[in-house]
């Protein structure tokens, strides 16, 4: 647009302005949207962090004091721990485990591919609430299938465990929960991934002696790097956002154990209407995964 | 030859892996599928069998009591609104049937509003050249980037201060503003050939028309992709739907269910017949639109 800006003459400099103006009126009903809602929304979210807000009454100014309670605040501690321990262990399993079944259904018929996909994205679609109502009746400690299954079935318990009330164990089912409903869009992305991969390069790798495996790892897999990216990306932002599972099986308990950062945030926010606390919570929060993203993407690109 | 015998035992050995591996997988599939199963046949079970300690695998008699439950629980007009300064309220119905009602109208709204907003802008940021553009778009990525529920606070406020708190706009408004669909359709829009747009400009149509006769026909697979996208999305969004609603005849299904789970936390009969009623409608949806859906998950992430 601004080359031969010399030779610019009042036509085309009307018609700049015209594309101007055009692409302005094509995006002015987003534009209201987006800004008015998100951006002002991500703005007030650090501007608030500053005060000390509540419902009914003026924001009071109180400069960091924010943060530094948030950063002598325990349970604070206890969720960012949880909330990284949510993420450590569910994003590596989640990307090796997608890429697994990827790898495997992308090899059956067209048919049985696209029906793999579909089931295994299915508890995505079902919704938080319906899966959430189900996997608490699975993990009851009376009527649950789960305790049916380890004490009748297979015999490992020799008593009921109460899953969700449980310390040991709340942190470990909700993450298996969250893995159920977290690979479906990975498998999604990396069936494509490998439809995409350089057939002829596979097929020349097979003919010299490659064996399957080299040809994955060797060929395969440095193609598939960006999707790798992505979803190591998206999986990790939704690991941190993990919130109807906590709120609907435990509400952060017992004893703080399933306590998460979104889930505090609620609390905080929606329970004790402490919203600059909140916020301020919110930014740390939104700052340690654009960190972690920015790790993700650096580690990425240099291989 | 040789060599091709000395390839044999590979050959079987792969084979036989992947044979493991396909079994393996149809295991997984069962226990993805199971949470499904159970909800559906355990909405039809009676209470002796949803409470038995031994798993009843499929009901031997199949009974509608919980649906009837959950009918019978709560009541709200099907449908209220103001107008002309009268107030106009339909016949009093099962509270489940409005909650399903407002979880259509919010999700059709919303699919709809963002197809549009989301086609124009995206038509924009492909193809028209303008000032800003560079700011504009790495405004969107990085809002992509952050936790949605981060800006859940602010907006809450901001929808109280404009007086939708606890209506249906304040769901459907951030979901419009959320700017993935913008980022789909550009992504789209940018396969378009240039010359296309530019012929017809040539041809004397103005913007509005090459827009809706020429751009619009050819990015559709895009728009429909960005359409199922947002409606399944905006079912099943239940934080935004726990914090802008409240009162008894707005909520969506979902929240519903998740309210009468605080009331009846062990009447699983009825939280199963709730689920099913929350879940079988969207996952025909899915179902019928596969397609697009998977087409629009692929497009997105194509980031380069």
């Amino acid at each position: 647009m601004v080359k031969n800006q010399v030779s610019y003459n009042n036509r085309q400099r009307r018609l700049v302005m015209q594309e101007n103006i055009a692409a302005y009126l094509f995006l002015l009903p987003f534009l209201f949207f987006f800004v008015g809602f998100v951006l002002y929304p991500m703005f007030m979210c650090v501007y608030t962090s500053f005060f000390d807000a509540t419902m009914g009454r003026e924001d009071i100014f109180i400069g960091l004091d924010n943060y530094i309670t948030l950063f002598q605040d325990e349970v604070f501690w206890i969720a960012l721990k949880n909330t990284l321990l949510i993420v450590v262990v569910s994003v590596p399993i989640t990307c090796a485990f997608s890429m697994w079944v990827a790898s495997i259904i992308s090899k059956m018929s067209v048919a049985a591919t696209s029906a793999f996909r579909c089931i295994f994205y299915l508890p995505v679609v079902t919704g938080s609430v319906a899966v959430t109502m189900v996997w608490k009746w699975m993990f009851n400690n009376y009527y649950g299938i789960f305790n049916y299954l380890g004490k009748d079935v297979l015999g490992i318990l020799d008593k009921p465990i109460n899953w969700l009330g449980d310390e040991r164990y709340a942190l470990g089912c909700i993450i298996l929960i969250l893995l159920t409903t977290s690979v479906g869009q990975p498998i999604v992305l990396y069936v494509s991934a490998l439809d995409n991969v350089d057939k002829s390069l596979v097929e020349a790798a097979e003919v010299d002696g490659a064996t399957s495996m080299q040809a994955f790892w060797k060929i395969k897999w440095p193609q598939m790097m960006p999707t790798t990216l992505y979803i190591l990306v998206i999986t990790t932002i939704n690991s941190f956002q993990c919130f109807a599972l906590i709120q609907l099986l435990t509400s952060g308990g017992p004893n703080n154990s399933t306590m998460t950062i979104m889930y505090y945030i609620y609390y905080n926010a929606f329970k004790l209407y402490k919203y600059g606390y909140g916020n301020a919570m919110g930014v740390i929060l939104a700052i340690i995964i654009a960190i972690l993203s920015a790790i993700q993407f650096k580690a990425g690109q240099e291989k | 030859m040789a060599k091709h015998n000395s390839l044999a035992p590979e050959q079987n050995r792969s084979r036989v892996y992947y044979t493991i591996c396909c079994v393996l997988i149809c295991l997984i599939a069962f226990t993805f599928l199971f949470p499904l199963y159970w909800i559906i046949t355990g909405s039809f079970k009676t209470k002796t069998e949803i409470l038995s300690t031994t798993p009843v695998w499929f009901p031997s008699e199949w009974v509608s009591i919980n649906y009837e439950n959950l009918m019978s629980k709560r009541s709200a007009p099907l449908f209220s609104f103001e107008a002309l300064g009268y107030r106009i309220t339909g016949p009093t119905v099962p509270a489940a049937i409005r909650w399903l009602l407002n979880t259509v109208v919010m999700s059709v709204s919303s699919m709809l509003l963002t197809c549009l907003t989301a086609a124009m802008a995206g038509y924009a940021l492909a193809k028209k050249r303008f000032y800003g553009k560079t700011i504009l778009f790495s405004l969107i990525v990085c809002a992509m980037a952050l936790p949605k529920q981060v800006i859940l606070i602010p907006l809450l406020r901001e929808m109280s201060a404009l007086g939708l708190y606890d209506t249906l706009w304040s769901v459907i408004i951030p979901i419009v503003g959320w700017p993935f669909g913008v980022f789909l359709l550009k992504q789209f829009s940018e396969g378009i050939p240039t010359e296309m747009v530019e012929a017809c400009r040539i041809d004397g149509a103005n913007e509005w028309r090459t827009f809706t006769d020429v751009m619009f026909p050819m990015i559709k697979p895009g728009v429909g992709a960005c359409a199922i996208f947002t409606f399944i999305n905006s079912w099943n969004d239940y934080f935004m739907q726990l914090i802008m609603l409240m009162s008894t005849e707005q909520l969506t299904i979902s929240l519903g269910i998740a309210t009468m789970q605080g009331e009846n936390s062990t009447d699983f009969g009825l939280l199963m017949a709730g689920s099913a009623l929350a879940s079988v409608p969207i996952i025909i949806v899915f179902l019928i639109f596969q397609k697009y859906f998977t087409k629009g998950i692929t497009m997105g992430a194509v980031k380069g």
